[in-house]
């Protein structure tokens, strides 16, 4: 039976998309956690019970429940309650500003690259390709080591480190366009480089991009952590939560709860990033 | 099948000299003089001079790289600032430990992956695929050097079952301290290699060649040797590529543990503002993940045809 136009307007993609996204009770979740950490972290200064840079040797390596020190204190004294509050700015911080550096930069690369064709496509792609050469952590260590400790070369790194494979997507997504046939019909009638791109190519290289940067959040948090872990993002005694897992290792013998509470974190930001992206990403399918 | 070999090694050779372009800038964009990473913070002035000439630090940068090319490719990585010791003997005794945890990381992940994911594709929807969908999602989403910690805790120290770290002395206590650190490196490929092959297997359960063996009547183990013959190209590209992160990713779980392969070099290369060791070590890494991809490339395409085209 042949399907016959619907006399009723169908709804558009948008509130499709939000009408889908609603019925997602997981994704739902994710992003309520997410936002309630951000909130936290941006507010942390009314919500931290406790100064999180104030030292006391005398009460060290308290264990969780101990009053004023809700969830502990590490290894200088210091209420891991308040640092983890305000951990979460650095490493929030430091786990979605490259992404998006690495989107503006890489999706940008990949349309001109797309785009262009030719020889500015072979050196963009090839100059990518020798980036792809590296495992990711080794890059982003090795570029961090390289510049220096510090959240801001921290946050270069990882942008360098998440580009290529941005840059890709949106080359294929750019070349896939430039060869359809409405955009032939768009030169012959005179529109230029500029609007061709924008009105045509970015649309189409908006969704894969953004689909995957929002799959990248997650690997940009351990990532970050990673580095600090090392020693090679944000400072003492700056509170991160990569940087308290690694002050707090010696305490795993004294007070192991306490050693892992930063971790945890991550790990639930993460997840709840990840789950959050998947279900974004089945609430953008395009209807068949 | 030559024919691809060959291409696929030419393609190689240009990212191979990137690499090395790239592994070079990073001496250079260091702040400060580069001639103080290798000199040492407190060498005379005219040690200073004599290693600047040396080095050739004091020539224009294009004549520095194709020296630091000739220099690398005659296999001198150059000589420890903080050992003085060529920098090749210590790389290859590193690389060989961090080798032997990556292989037995890669085994876990393969093993407990493939069987995760074979079983979930083969019943979408039951609750072994909702056991495998989650174990993938923990997977990608654990920080591992936090997992690590985890571990060392319950085995380590409550129980006390384990060692903690090192690597301890001969064979059998070789296995002992390795298993730790490499069931905490295995968590990512697990993850990933389920998700895959979980995938792979049920799209290939799903085309219709697979019908025609039911109706043949093939039991469950025959019709899987021919999903697995179709799922193998794409499981050793993931694989090659995991097992590549692997031995790039080892230093977080090496410094956790206390393992003395490259990871740990490097972290200690880095602190000690070691630079000809952090160049050597990144060559090495780098080299061999572009070795590994171009053998994965080509098994890829030895074990199906249609690859050969590309």
């Amino acid at each position: 039976m042949p399907r016959t136009r619907s006399a009723v307007r169908s709804p558009g993609h948008a509130s499709q998309f939000a009408r889908r996204l609603l019925a997602d009770r997981v994704t739902l979740a994710c992003l309520a956690i997410l936002l309630i950490i951000a909130l936290a972290a941006i507010f942390a200064g009314h919500l931290a019970p406790a100064d999180p840079l104030k030292t006391s040797m005398a009460k060290r390596l308290k264990p969780i429940g101990t009053p004023g020190f809700w969830l502990g204190s590490d290894e200088l004294g210091r209420d891991v309650l308040s640092r983890l509050i305000y951990g979460g700015r650095m490493s929030l911080l430091m786990g979605t500003w490259p992404v998006v550096n690495a989107l503006i930069v890489g999706g940008t690369l990949g349309v001109v690259a797309g785009y262009a064709g030719g020889w500015i496509n072979m050196a963009i792609m090839r100059t990518v390709d020798v980036f792809y050469a590296f495992p990711s952590v080794l890059l982003a260590v090795a570029i961090s080591g390289a510049l220096g400790s510090g959240m801001k070369n921290a946050i270069v790194a990882l942008t360098v480190v998440f580009i290529p494979p941005l840059v890709r997507i949106a080359e294929t997504a750019a070349t896939q366009v430039r060869g359809l046939d409405y955009v032939e019909a768009a030169r012959a009638s005179g529109a230029g480089a500029a609007t061709i791109i924008r009105v045509h190519v970015l649309p189409n290289v908006l969704g894969p991009i953004v689909v995957y940067a929002s799959g990248l959040f997650s690997v940009s948090i351990i990532l970050a952590s990673g580095l600090s872990f090392l020693g090679l993002g944000v400072e003492p005694p700056q509170a991160e939560w990569g940087l308290m897992l690694n002050t707090l290792r010696q305490a795993i013998y004294v007070q192991p709860w306490v050693a892992i509470l930063p971790g945890a974190m991550i790990f639930a930001t993460s997840i709840c990033f990840n789950l959050a992206s998947d279900g974004l990403r089945a609430a953008m399918e395009l209807r068949t | 099948m030559l024919n691809y070999v060959f291409r696929r090694v030419v393609y190689a050779a240009p990212i191979a000299i990137g690499v090395t372009l790239l592994v070079f800038a990073l001496l250079h964009i260091a702040p400060g003089d580069p001639i103080n990473a290798v000199a040492g913070p407190d060498a005379p002035a005219d040690v200073v001079e004599a290693l600047r000439r040396a080095y050739g630090f004091d020539k224009p940068l294009p004549v520095q790289y194709l020296l630091f090319l000739r220099r690398i490719l005659s296999g001198d990585l150059g000589v420890s600032v903080a050992t003085g010791r060529p920098v090749s003997g210590e790389l290859a005794a590193a690389f060989v430990n961090t080798l032997v945890l990556a292989l037995g990381a890669a085994l876990m992940g393969f093993v407990a992956g493939v069987a995760l994911g074979a079983a979930a594709g083969w019943r979408k929807g039951s609750i072994t695929d909702r056991l495998a969908t989650l174990v993938s999602l923990i997977g990608v989403s654990i920080p591992h050097y936090w997992f690590g910690m985890v571990l060392v805790i319950l085995l380590a120290v409550e129980a006390r079952w384990l060692p903690a770290m090192g690597m301890g002395t001969g064979l059998g206590d070789l296995a002992v301290h390795a298993f730790l650190p490499a069931l905490t490196m295995a968590v990512i490929p697990t993850g990933i290699v389920a998700r895959t092959v979980r995938a792979a297997v049920g799209e290939t359960l799903e085309r219709e060649f697979v019908q025609a063996l039911r109706a043949k009547g093939l039991r469950r183990g025959a019709i899987m040797r021919h999903v697995a013959r179709n799922v193998s190209p794409t499981l050793i590209a993931v694989l090659g590529l995991q097992f590549g992160y692997l031995l790039g990713g080892s230093i977080l779980i090496e410094t956790v543990f206390a393992w003395p392969g490259a990871g740990f070099l490097l972290n200690e290369a880095i602190f000690k503002r070691d630079l000809p060791v952090l160049q050597g070590i990144l060559l090495m890494l780098a080299m061999f993940f572009v070795l590994l991809n171009l053998a994965v490339d080509v098994i890829q395409a030895w074990l199906d045809p249609r690859m050969r085209r590309a």
